[in-house]
């Protein structure tokens, strides 16, 4: 009853029962904030490491983290602040939700790490809403990793303080846009802030802030450990180190599977037990709900990692591969993610607020069979009046399903459109989205 | 309005934050209201604003923008289903359509008996475990078979009969 099926890294040998300060010490936790307190490493050494590594942000942006703390400006007086992501809400994600339950240390003592290389004292996670259970295990770790001298004044008697907090989400997907969930810790709405000024010079309260995903944090100490030309190696030039890959859908092995970054697709597909009932692979959403709709043929021929997918067409994004076989309509795909798009819209931005609304009533009149034959063009023309007009990417995740989804599935929706029905026989739908649950 | 031990917990996340940045734990605040209250009234919202020296509106207008808060009351057990795509796939709407008729409700309806609440829920970031259901924000109940959502229900009133009889 896990959905951790491989950890090579960050999950090797976590568990339920081993997620405790001592299983973590046990895997040699700490050990890397031991040695950069002992040995007094100038913070520099830790972010030229980090940039060595090639890791990029494992939340869906992939930028390069190393680059993202270099931005910090570490001499600036005052208070500075560390936060991490966990505000896991992309449709296909759910890996940052194994890494807090089974390994939360790996979290901390990256952000510990962090928090040192970049001069900041105070810290906070921020966790979504829906795992309450986990914020709670969350904030143990926590306790127990301040009873243990590694969080609080004078870590490891090195003179270095660092203060770490948990912060809950309330069911709210647009704070995982980084600047909205500074809002959000600040007690508000979570809505995107215009950038320039990025979170490094005006970030929470005002302050320097540097902000990552857990998983990202999560590597920090493992990439320290073995070097970060080593963690580089792991995964394929430019493309640093493991990845956790989120699968979910049509297989019969759902769960998270630890890979280095650059493993074919193929591999990653038989890892989680092949297609669900040994049906034909219809189309592969590689990296969370947002990144562009692939077919079978062209995601077979991938590797998962930033580059390949780009050349593809998509992106890595958050890892979550979102698996559909022949008993998909990729209409009500669409509409499904549309709704959601148009449900989580902030509101701020005008594009974006009614542009969703337009998409979700658009692919929701073709799904039922009362489409009309402008509206390809209709929903064509909807996604570019959103795109690049709003504040922060909600927008172009909204839009880019829709031009993948028609793009590579138009056949199905001109059928929609014209026969006023669904290709897939809707009982061949149902059958195929049965609840299957392993016994 | 709220009992001592509510406002305890309040101040324990008023603490996370620097000074002057009680505002930081107005989303902490209103869930442990909700909590204790089942809902946020327009009363609560007010006490909570009082009590974090932010305008009411201020929290209203978080209240309102963050899905899990109810600003109208529900059943003793609000059950939210993920039908998200991932989730979809995997028998999420076979899920939900199993508790719509087992308590004879749609979505957003509350049983007449008070007891229970369904909602659609949004990605809960556990596609892997589908189908996945939340009760009451807190539990999250994974790979609901119709047996195991069968269960479930009768556990949930068997809970509730016993705390009647308390």
């Amino acid at each position: 009853m896990t959905t951790l099926r491989l950890g090579q890294m960050i999950l090797k040998d976590c568990g339920e029962k081993s997620w405790r300060l001592a299983d973590y010490e046990a895997r040699g936790g700490y050990q890397a904030l031991r040695r950069v307190l002992q040995e007094q490493w100038p913070p520099e050494r830790i972010v030229e490491e980090v940039k060595a590594s090639a890791l990029r942000g494992r939340g869906g942006a992939g930028f390069p983290t190393g680059l993202k703390w270099s931005f910090m400006p570490r001499q600036f007086p005052g208070e500075k602040y560390v936060v991490c992501n966990s505000d896991e809400g992309e449709p296909g994600t759910f890996k940052d939700r194994d890494i807090l339950r089974y390994n939360p240390h790996s979290v901390i003592e990256g952000m510990t790490l962090a928090a040192y290389a970049m001069g900041a004292s105070r810290g906070y996670n921020y966790i979504h809403g829906e795992i309450y259970e986990v914020y709670e295990r969350f904030e143990e770790a926590i306790a127990e990793a301040r009873a243990a001298g590694y969080l609080g004044e004078n870590i490891l008697g090195s003179g270095f303080s660092f203060e770490l907090y948990a912060h809950l989400g309330y069911g709210a997907y647009i704070c995982g846009e980084e600047t909205a969930l500074l809002e959000s810790i600040e007690g508000k709405k979570g809505q995107p802030r215009f950038k320039p000024p990025f979170p490094a010079s005006y970030g929470l309260y005002g302050r320097p802030t540097t902000i990552n995903n857990t998983e990202t944090f999560a590597s920090i100490p493992f990439l320290l450990t073995m070097g970060g030309e080593a963690f580089h190696r792991l995964g394929k030039p430019n493309n640093g180190g493991m990845k956790i890959f989120s699968v979910s859908g049509h297989v019969n092995r759902p769960g998270n599977y630890e890979l280095p970054l650059g493993t074919p697709f193929a591999k990653l597909l038989e890892l989680a037990g092949g297609v669900r009932g040994g049906r034909r692979l219809k189309a592969v959403i590689p990296g969370g709900s947002s990144t562009p709709v692939l077919p079978a043929a062209v995601m077979m021929e991938c590797t998962l990692d930033y580059d390949s997918l780009a050349k593809a067409g998509s992106m890595l994004g958050s890892g979550a591969v979102i698996v559909m076989d022949e008993t998909t309509c990729m209409v009500r795909a669409l509409e499904r993610l549309s709704y959601f798009y148009y449900e989580e819209s902030c509101g701020q931005c005008t594009p974006c607020r009614e542009g969703t609304g337009w998409l979700y009533r658009v692919v929701h009149r073709i799904e039922r069979g009362e489409g009309r034959s402008e509206d390809l063009d209709l929903l064509q023309r909807v996604t570019t009046q959103i795109m690049g007009r709003t504040i922060c990417a909600l927008g172009e995740a909204a839009s880019l399903p829709v031009q993948s989804f028609i793009n590579h599935f138009r056949d199905e929706f001109l059928h929609h459109i014209e026969k006023k029905c669904c290709l897939v026989p809707r009982e061949v739908q149902r059958a195929g989205s049965e609840i299957a649950v392993e016994a | 309005m709220l009992s001592q031990e509510a406002l305890a917990r309040i101040d324990r996340e008023i603490a996370k934050y620097p000074p002057g940045k009680k505002q930081s734990a107005v989303m902490a605040a209103l869930r442990i209201a909700q909590e204790e209250h089942g809902w946020l009234s327009q009363e609560i919202i007010s006490f909570v604003a009082e009590y974090l020296e932010m305008p009411p509106v201020a929290v209203y207008e978080v209240a309102t923008f963050y899905n899990m808060f109810d600003l109208k009351p529900v059943g003793r057990y609000k059950i939210t289903v993920c039908t998200n795509l991932p989730c979809a796939l995997s028998g999420g709407e076979h899920a939900a359509d199993h508790l719509k008729e087992r308590l004879g409700i749609g979505f957003g309806e509350t049983t007449s008996d008070g007891l229970f609440t369904l909602k659609e829920g949004e990605c809960m970031g556990a596609c892997g475990d589908a189908p996945v259901i939340l009760v009451n924000n807190r539990r999250m109940f994974c790979r609901m078979t119709r047996e195991r959502l069968d269960s479930l229900l009768e556990s949930l009133r068997a809970e509730s009969e016993e705390k009647g009889r308390r």
